[in-house]
């Protein structure tokens, strides 16, 4: 007896057209992704090629050259940079994880979806909009006070503007994550909820703390377009904080943009010291929060 | 025995009057910073709208219709500003859609063993990790001569077609949107891989299981199911790309004219900023001011609708 079962209908036939569209989709979505991160890899060894070809040790403790001259550096953007950084860092730090605390630890839920929800429109806020705006605050005040004008404060100023909301949310996660059996084994001990949150939960997601602010901080020291205008650039050694201040990142822009064969490879060299400093910290942070988790 | 118990309850006692009002107190501190970093996005407004006040008394909105910026006579209009912020964001935004979202998908199917795919996740975050000044030094040695010579090219052949009707003159609105793909593909991907992760898989079992090839289980179910994600992931790169400043403004050619070839320089608000606002005085601090409260406003208005859908996605 000869079987009328339907052989192939379970297999699918190799030249339907369901299957070739299959096929090509699936073509379509490897090409997808080899584009995505052509840029990465284009961008990546141009700058290191570029930038190593450049790099010598007095970039680290010499002043930016005059034009058309040999050697030099940019010790002074370094420095600069992580002076405001740092200021940056002393400002949205405690601020955004006190913030954050209450949004996880005492909110109701009505305000803290607010906050939240502020908190995420204002990562979305232009990195420049960040530099017109402590133009305002700080550049303005400190002429109207005859403290001076462009300086490494209002740079700071910008940039914590930036890294606050980064901070916060991360915050926000890690202390999402700290179970609630700790807290409540804390008051449970009779603790004061600031004897709870200081001493067992913010410890219990100082990793996750930490990783986020690294972050931030990574993010912060590459940012360029809030500076232009706050801290401006200086080609000395920063030695007030009260005056116009150099950075890495300004430096790459104005030596980029220079007829200058000599700028422009000091220009290299920078980006690949910034990327470097963001890439190292950004695969740092990731495996670090890898690890624990 | 009674004067220890005595002596305990006291303790209690004088702990808690202490304890409580400084609970209190931290949590009111707790709370006044938070509502601080909400209010922030308020101070940035309004600090903008009072640095801008001067030249929004003087020009009105005509100022978003007016396309000459001449600091010599104090006559300012960014109408070639906004069309070129739009113009070169939506460029962006045309190249980086696709890519992200197919991307998104090989990054959230099995096509790849997980390590693979884990190792490829975090290499497109990298990609938004690196200074967009970086691009922009990138884009200017290395971007623009290779787009020189394709523009070239496509004048030739193509000059009749009013996208490549000038020749290329290095920077333009098309390294531009290019560079802006570039810097928004990450936010697409990561967004829209999200979104596509967090289908239940019970639906591509049930797709599968009625004999659906994988490819149609994606266009015909999991792509609807996380469209609304994907749409906020669009929309938050269109605000990042509105808002990017350094690599378009070594790009773009910061020309004041509206020109409709891709090839031509253009110019936008945040490069407009960045490349006057250490040197403005007076009124045009003022006109400056105004056309970042103009940026300000478009970027607000894009990020508040992308938080909007992901909130209601989350909520269902």
């Amino acid at each position: 007896m000869v079987s009328h079962y339907p052989e192939r209908s379970l297999t699918s036939a190799s030249m339907s057209p369901r299957t070739l569209f299959n096929t090509t989709m699936t073509g379509v979505a490897f090409i997808c992704g080899v584009l995505a991160l052509v840029p990465l890899v284009a961008v990546l060894s141009y700058v290191i090629i570029k930038g190593f070809g450049s790099l010598n040790f007095s970039i680290f403790t010499e002043l930016p050259p005059a034009p058309l001259r040999k050697g030099g550096g940019f010790g002074n953007a370094i420095v600069g940079t992580l002076l405001m950084v740092g200021i940056a860092s002393l400002i949205s730090i405690p601020l955004g994880v006190i913030a954050a605390i209450y949004l996880t630890e005492f909110s109701s839920g009505k305000i803290a979806r607010w906050v939240r929800f502020a908190t995420n429109v204002l990562s979305g806020v232009p990195s420049i909009i960040a530099g017109v705006f402590a133009y305002g605050i700080v550049v303005l005040t400190l002429v109207r006070l005859n403290l001076g004008s462009y300086s490494a404060i209002g740079g700071g100023f910008a940039l914590a503007i930036l890294m606050l909301p980064i901070i916060v949310k991360t915050t926000d996660e890690a202390l999402q994550l700290v179970s609630n059996d700790l807290r409540q084994a804390s008051v449970g001990l009779g603790a004061t909820n600031f004897q709870t949150v200081t001493q067992v939960v913010l410890p219990a997601a100082l990793p996750a703390i930490v990783t986020g602010s690294t972050l931030a901080i990574a993010r912060a020291s590459g940012e360029t377009a809030p500076l232009l205008f706050t801290a401006l650039f200086s080609t000395f050694w920063p030695n007030s904080l009260f005056q116009p201040t150099a950075s890495l990142a300004v430096l790459v822009f104005n030596f980029a943009i220079s007829p200058f064969q000599n700028w422009q490879s000091l220009a290299w060299a920078a980006s690949l010291i910034l990327v470097l400093m963001v890439l190292i910290t950004s695969i740092f942070a990731r495996w670090a929060t890898r690890q624990k988790a | 025995m009674a004067t220890n118990s005595q002596n305990l309850s006291s303790a209690i006692k004088n702990r808690s009057d202490i304890g409580k009002s400084l609970d209190r107190g931290f949590i009111w501190l707790t709370r006044i910073f938070a509502l601080a970093v909400a209010a922030t996005l308020l101070w940035i407004a309004i600090q903008v709208a009072i640095g801008a006040w001067p030249a929004i008394q003087k020009f009105g909105l005509s100022f978003l219709a007016n396309s000459t910026w001449n600091p010599v006579k104090d006559e300012y209009g960014v109408l070639p500003q906004v069309y070129g912020t739009i113009i070169s964001s939506l460029i962006g935004l045309l190249i980086a859609v696709p890519i992200g979202v197919g991307t998104a998908i090989l990054l959230s199917e099995n096509f790849l063993p997980a390590k693979v795919r884990l190792v490829l996740v975090f290499l497109v975050e990298l990609l938004a990790a690196i200074p967009s000044v970086v691009y922009g030094v990138w884009g200017i040695f290395v971007l623009i001569p290779i787009l020189n010579n394709i523009g070239r090219w496509l004048n030739t052949y193509f000059g009749w077609f009013p996208l490549f009707s000038t020749p290329p003159t290095g920077p333009g609105m098309l390294p531009a949107g290019i560079i802006l793909a570039i810097m928004t593909l990450p936010i697409i991907t990561a967004i829209s891989r999200d979104a596509l992760i967090s289908v239940p898989s019970s639906l591509r079992q049930a797709s599968i299981g009625l004999g659906a090839t994988r490819w149609e289980t994606i266009f015909q179910v999991l792509i609807p199911a996380a469209f609304s994600g994907i749409v906020s992931a669009v929309m938050l790169a269109l605000g990042r790309a509105m808002g990017e400043t350094m690599a378009v403004t070594m790009l773009i050619g910061n020309s004041n004219k509206i020109s409709a070839s891709l090839l031509a320089p253009a110019n936008t608000i945040s490069s407009l900023l960045a490349n006057q606002f250490a040197e403005a005085s007076g009124l045009q601090v003022a006109a400056l001011m105004y056309a970042a409260l103009v940026l300000f406003v478009l970027t607000l208005i894009v990020n508040i609708l992308a938080e909007f859908i992901v909130l209601r996605v989350k909520r269902v």
